[in-house]
C-alpha cells in the first residue's frame, strides 16, 4: 500500500456501508429478458437520433441512436434481434415521464456486430475521441457524461493526475468493487489509455479502505501491466470520498471549484467502470451495451449482476428475490438515490444500483422540526457550505440570497438531511431552490426574447412610418419644385377652393362606389371584404 | 413512504439534544444543593411546570402540534436556566414571571422553537433583574440550607433579610465602587471560598465538568466556551497586572458568578448564537470581555446576561461577515 501523503476534505457521514452482502458471490450474468427496451437519451446532452426502424435486425452491438452533436453519445443494441418498435416509454426517472426508446426482441442469437480494436495509440486524438463517443461511452459513476469529452487534456496546463474512482462510497453499491476484484486488468488497461489521450503525468486509483479485496486486485493488476506511474491508493472510508471532487481532494490536494473544469487544474477523473468501458471500446471495439449492476436492499440474494442495457428492472430483481414487504426501487444508492416510477423501467447506463426498499429498511424519518441553527448540517458539508443558511433562504424563496450562499456548489450528497436532528429534508429544498432558479432563468431568457422581438417590431414600424414620411415628403418637395419651375403649366395651382373641388369629387366616386355595392351586396348577401 | 434521497438518517433528534443538556447540568445542579440546600431544586420544579404549561398554551393558540413540541426537551432547558440564574430562595412568583415571559414572549412571539433571536432566559433575567433588582440580588449564604426555612422565604412566609448576602461578585463591586481593595473585599467576606465565593466555585466546577461532557458528546463546540472563557480571563488578568489591589484576578471571575453556566450552556445556545466557527469565536469572546465590563463597572450583580443579548442583535451582523470559504473559493 501506498505511504501517500493524503488530503482531506471537511465534512462527511459514516453511514452502514452494507457492502459485505453483496460482495459474497462473483458478478452473476442477467439472462436476456423478453424484451430490451432501450432509451436513445441515456447521457448528459443531446438525444441521439434513432437510425432503425420498426421490424428491422439488429445486431449485438449495432448502433441504434447516433450522438446528436458533440456533447451526445452513440447508443447501441444490447443483444441481436429484431427492433419490434420505436416508441415513448416511461424512464427509470423519479418524473416518471416517458422518452423515446428502441424496443428490441431478442432472438437469442447473441449474434456480434464485427468489432475490431482501434489503433488508439496511432490515431489523431481527436478520431479517438469521436471513436469513443460512437462507441457509446458514458462515465458510469453516476452522472453519464459523455467520456470524449473529458479524454481532452486543458489548453492552458498539463494534465498531472488521472484520478481513477474507486471510492465507490455509497452503501449497498459494490458494482465497481466487484468490478475491480474480477476484471482490474482491464480497468487498468482502460486507464492506460485515458492517461495517453490526456498526456497525464500520473495515475492515481483511488479506493476506499474498506475494499481490501479491490486494491489489492488493483494493485496486482498494475503490477502484472508492468506500466509505472501508477498508484493504488486506500482512501479512509468516509461518505461521500466517491464525489470527484471530495477524491480529487483526498489524492491530490487540488479543490476544483464548482463550474470549472477539473483539467485546468491539472486533473482530470474517471470511474472505474469507465475506464473498463474506454479498455473495451478501444482494445477491442466493444460498444458499452451492459454494465455491472448491484441489486440490493430488500431482497434474498444481494449480488452484482452485468446487465444488458434495456432489461427491465423487475427481472433483474427477480434473480435477487424481492421479499415481499417491498414498497420501492431505488435506482442508485440510500443517500442519493431515486425512486423509480415503475419496476417496469429499463436498466440504463445510469444504473449502478438496483436497491429494494421496505418500511422496516429505510422507515420514513421522525416529523420535521424546526432548523435550530445547531451546525450539524455545516459539519457535515463535504462542499464547506452553510447548508441551513440555504435551508432558510430556499424555505423562504429568497433565491438571490441562496445563490450568494453558494446554492449551486451544493452537490446533493445528502448529508445535511442525514445528519440533522430536526430531521428537516434539506436537500429536497435545495433541489426546490435550484429548479425554480432555473424555472425563472429560463422564463427570463423567454421574457428577454419577447421583449427584443416586440422592440424589434416596435422599432421596425417606427422605421417603415419614417420612411413613408420621408417618401411623402420627399414627393411633396417634387410636386412643389415642379409647380415652382412651371407655375402656369400642368395642374392648376392648389388653394383651398381647389381642395374643396377635389374633395367633393373624391366623396361623389366614392358615393357611387357604395351605390354600386349596395346593389351587388343585395344579390351576393354578406360579402364583404 | 420517502421519496426522496437520503432514505437513511442518522439516530439524532433535537429531544435527545435537550435532553443531553438538562443531563449536563446534573453535576452543577448536584454541587448546588450540597452548598446551597434543596431551594433550588422547588426553583427548578416551578420553572419547569411553569414552562411547560405556557409552552402547551402558546403552542396551541399557534395552532402547532403541542405533544410534538412540549416534548422536545427545549422549554425545560429554557426553565433550567432560569432557575439556575435567579436567587435560590427568591420568591416564587420571580422564576414564574420570568419563565412566562421567556416562553411566551422571547420565544414564542417570536416564532418559536428555532426562530427566536435573544435568548429566552437571558431576556426574562434581564427583564426581572432591572424590574425587581432587590430580590434579585438577594443570595442565600451557604450553610443555610434547612429546607423549612427555604421554603417559607420562597413563599413568602419570612422576610428575607436574615438569611441572605451579597454574592462574591457583588461584594467586589461595592468594594470597587467605595475604594476599598480587591484582596480584603473578597477575602473577608463572610463567603469567602479559595478562589471565588464558598459554594459557588463548586457549582462552577459542576457546570465545567456538564459542559466539558456536551463537548465530548459533540452538541457544543469548543469555540464558544474557549472564546468566552478566554476572554473574560484575559480581562481579568490585564487588569489585574494594572491594579491588583482593585481589580479580581482571572479565576476569581471564571468560577465567580453565572461564567461556567453561561460559558457552556447559555452563550453556546446554537438558537440565538453565531453560527460560523471564527462566528463563534467572536461573538463568545466579546460576551466574555462585556461580562467582565458589566461586572466590574456596571450596576448590576452579574453581566452575562446583558452581554448575551447585546450579542445576540449582532449575529447576523458577525454570520455574515464570517461565511467560512466554500470548497474549490478557498484563497491559496
Amino acid at each position: 500500500m501506498s505511504l501517500r501523503h493524503l488530503f482531506k476534505f471537511n465534512g462527511g457521514v459514516k453511514p452502514v456501508t452494507h457492502k459485505s452482502e453483496s460482495t459474497r458471490n462473483p458478478i452473476g450474468k442477467a439472462p436476456l429478458s423478453a424484451e430490451l427496451v432501450i432509451p436513445l437519451h441515456q447521457s448528459i446532452g443531446g438525444t441521439p437520433r434513432p437510425l432503425v426502424q420498426a421490424g428491422q435486425q439488429v445486431l449485438k452491438g449495432q448502433i441504434i441512436g447516433a450522438a446528436d452533436g458533440n456533447v451526445s453519445a452513440a447508443v447501441h443494441a444490447s443483444t441481436s434481434g429484431r427492433i419490434k418498435t420505436v416508441e415513448m416509454r416511461r424512464m427509470p426517472h423519479s418524473s416518471g415521464l416517458s422518452a423515446l426508446c428502441v424496443v428490441i426482441e431478442p432472438d437469442g442469437e447473441e449474434a456480434w456486430i464485427e468489432a475490431r480494436p482501434i489503433a488508439w495509440k496511432s490515431l489523431p486524438p481527436d478520431e479517438v475521441r469521436d471513436i469513443v463517443r460512437d462507441l457509446g461511452v458514458v462515465g458510469l459513476g453516476g452522472a453519464v457524461f459523455p467520456s470524449h469529452l473529458k479524454m481532452k487534456g486543458s489548453s492552458k496546463t498539463p494534465t498531472r493526475y488521472l484520478v481513477i474512482n474507486g471510492a465507490e462510497c455509497e452503501p449497498f453499491i459494490t458494482c465497481d468493487d466487484m468490478q475491480m476484484r474480477e476484471r482490474a486488468d482491464g480497468i487498468v488497461a482502460g486507464a492506460m489509455i485515458i492517461r495517453h489521450m490526456l498526456q497525464a503525468e500520473q495515475v492515481l486509483v483511488g479506493i476506499e479502505d474498506n475494499k481490501p479485496e479491490a486494491v489489492a486486485a488493483m494493485q496486482a493488476a498494475v503490477s502484472k501491466s508492468g506500466v509505472t506511474g501508477v498508484e493504488v491508493i486506500a482512501v479512509p472510508t468516509r461518505y461521500p470520498a466517491g464525489g470527484a471532487k471530495q477524491l480529487i481532494r483526498v489524492l491530490t490536494g487540488i479543490e476544483v471549484p464548482h463550474g470549472a473544469r477539473s483539467t485546468d487544474h491539472g486533473v482530470q477523473c474517471f470511474n472505474t467502470g469507465t475506464a473498463f468501458s474506454v479498455h473495451e471500446a478501444l482494445d477491442l471495439g466493444r460498444p458499452l451495451i451492459s454494465r455491472i449492476v448491484t441489486v440490493a436492499g430488500n431482497v434474498e440474494r444481494p449480488r452484482n449482476f452485468e446487465v444488458p442495457f434495456g432489461t427491465p428492472m423487475r427481472d433483474v430483481i427477480a434473480l435477487a428475490g424481492a421479499k415481499p414487504d417491498s414498497d420501492r426501487i431505488i435506482m442508485g444508492g440510500p443517500m442519493m438515490g431515486f425512486v423509480m416510477p415503475g419496476d417496469e423501467v429499463p436498466v440504463v447506463k445510469a444504473t449502478n444500483c438496483i436497491l429494494v426498499g421496505s418500511p422496516s429498511l429505510f422507515p420514513p424519518p421522525p416529523p420535521e422540526m424546526p432548523c435550530i441553527r445547531c451546525g450539524e448540517c455545516s459539519k457535515a458539508c463535504p462542499a464547506d457550505l452553510q447548508p441551513f443558511e440555504l435551508y432558510w433562504y430556499s424555505k423562504s424563496k429568497i433565491f438571490g440570497k441562496a445563490q450568494e450562499y453558494h446554492l449551486f456548489d451544493c452537490i446533493e450528497c445528502g448529508c445535511c438531511s442525514y445528519v440533522c436532528p430536526s430531521s428537516i429534508p434539506l436537500v429536497d429544498y435545495y433541489r426546490f431552490a435550484k429548479s425554480e432558479i432555473w424555472a425563472r432563468e429560463a422564463e427570463k431568457a423567454a421574457s428577454d426574447a419577447a421583449r427584443e422581438r416586440y422592440e424589434f417590431r416596435q422599432l421596425r414600424e417606427q422605421r417603415e412610418e419614417e420612411e413613408k414620411a420621408a417618401r411623402l415628403a420627399a414627393k411633396m418637395a417634387a410636386r412643389k419644385t415642379a409647380e415652382a419651375e412651371n407655375p402656369d403649366g400642368g395642374r392648376p395651382k392648389p388653394d383651398m377652393g381647389d381642395l374643396d373641388d377635389e374633395k367633393k369629387a373624391l366623396i361623389a366616386a366614392a358615393m357611387e362606389r357604395a351605390k354600386a355595392q349596395k346593389e351587388s351586396g343585395a344579390t351576393t348577401e354578406g360579402n364583404k371584404e | 413512504m420517502v421519496n426522496n434521497s437520503p432514505f437513511v438518517v442518522k439516530a439524532s433528534s433535537v429531544r435527545s439534544v435537550m435532553l443531553r443538556v438538562l443531563l449536563a447540568l446534573m453535576p452543577g445542579v448536584a454541587a448546588y444543593v450540597w452548598f446551597f440546600g434543596a431551594a433550588i431544586l422547588v426553583q427548578l420544579a416551578l420553572a419547569s411546570v411553569t414552562a411547560l404549561a405556557v409552552e402547551a398554551f402558546m403552542l396551541s393558540l399557534r395552532k402547532k402540534p403541542v405533544m410534538l413540541f412540549v416534548t422536545d426537551g427545549s422549554a425545560l432547558v429554557t426553565a433550567w436556566l432560569i432557575a439556575l440564574s435567579f436567587p435560590p430562595i427568591g420568591p416564587w412568583w420571580l422564576v414564574v414571571i420570568a419563565t412566562l415571559f421567556a416562553i411566551a414572549l422571547v420565544k414564542h412571539l417570536y416564532g418559536g422553537l428555532g426562530q427566536n433571536p435573544f435568548n429566552p432566559a437571558m431576556g426574562a433575567f434581564a427583564l426581572m433583574i432591572v424590574a425587581f433588582p432587590q430580590l434579585m440580588s438577594q443570595w442565600s449564604a451557604p450553610g443555610i440550607t434547612d429546607l423549612a426555612v427555604q421554603l417559607k422565604l420562597i413563599f413568602g412566609l419570612r422576610e428575607l433579610d436574615a438569611v441572605t448576602m451579597a454574592t462574591p461578585l457583588d461584594a467586589l463591586r461595592t468594594a470597587l465602587h467605595t475604594g476599598a481593595t480587591s484582596a480584603a473585599a473578597a477575602g473577608q467576606l463572610p463567603g469567602a471560598g479559595l478562589i471565588a465565593g464558598k459554594g459557588w466555585e463548586w457549582v462552577s466546577a459542576g457546570y465545567l465538568l456538564g459542559g466539558l461532557w456536551l463537548m465530548q458528546q459533540r452538541i457544543i463546540s469548543w469555540h464558544i466556551p474557549l472564546a468566552f472563557l478566554a476572554a473574560l480571563g484575559a480581562m481579568a488578568g490585564i487588569f489585574q497586572l494594572v491594579d491588583a489591589s482593585r481589580f479580581a484576578g482571572p479565576l476569581f471571575h471564571l468560577f465567580g458568578g453565572g461564567a461556567m453556566l453561561g460559558a457552556f450552556f447559555i452563550t453556546t445556545d446554537p438558537v440565538s448564537a453565531a453560527t460560523t466557527p471564527r462566528g463563534k469565536l467572536i461573538y463568545a469572546a466579546l460576551i466574555g470581555a462585556l461580562t467582565w465590563v458589566i461586572r466590574t463597572f456596571g450596576a448590576f450583580p452579574d453581566g452575562v446576561a446583558f452581554s448575551v443579548l447585546l450579542l445576540n442583535i449582532c449575529v447576523p451582523l458577525i454570520d455574515m461577515y464570517t461565511q467560512p470559504p466554500v470548497f474549490g473559493h478557498k484563497k491559496k
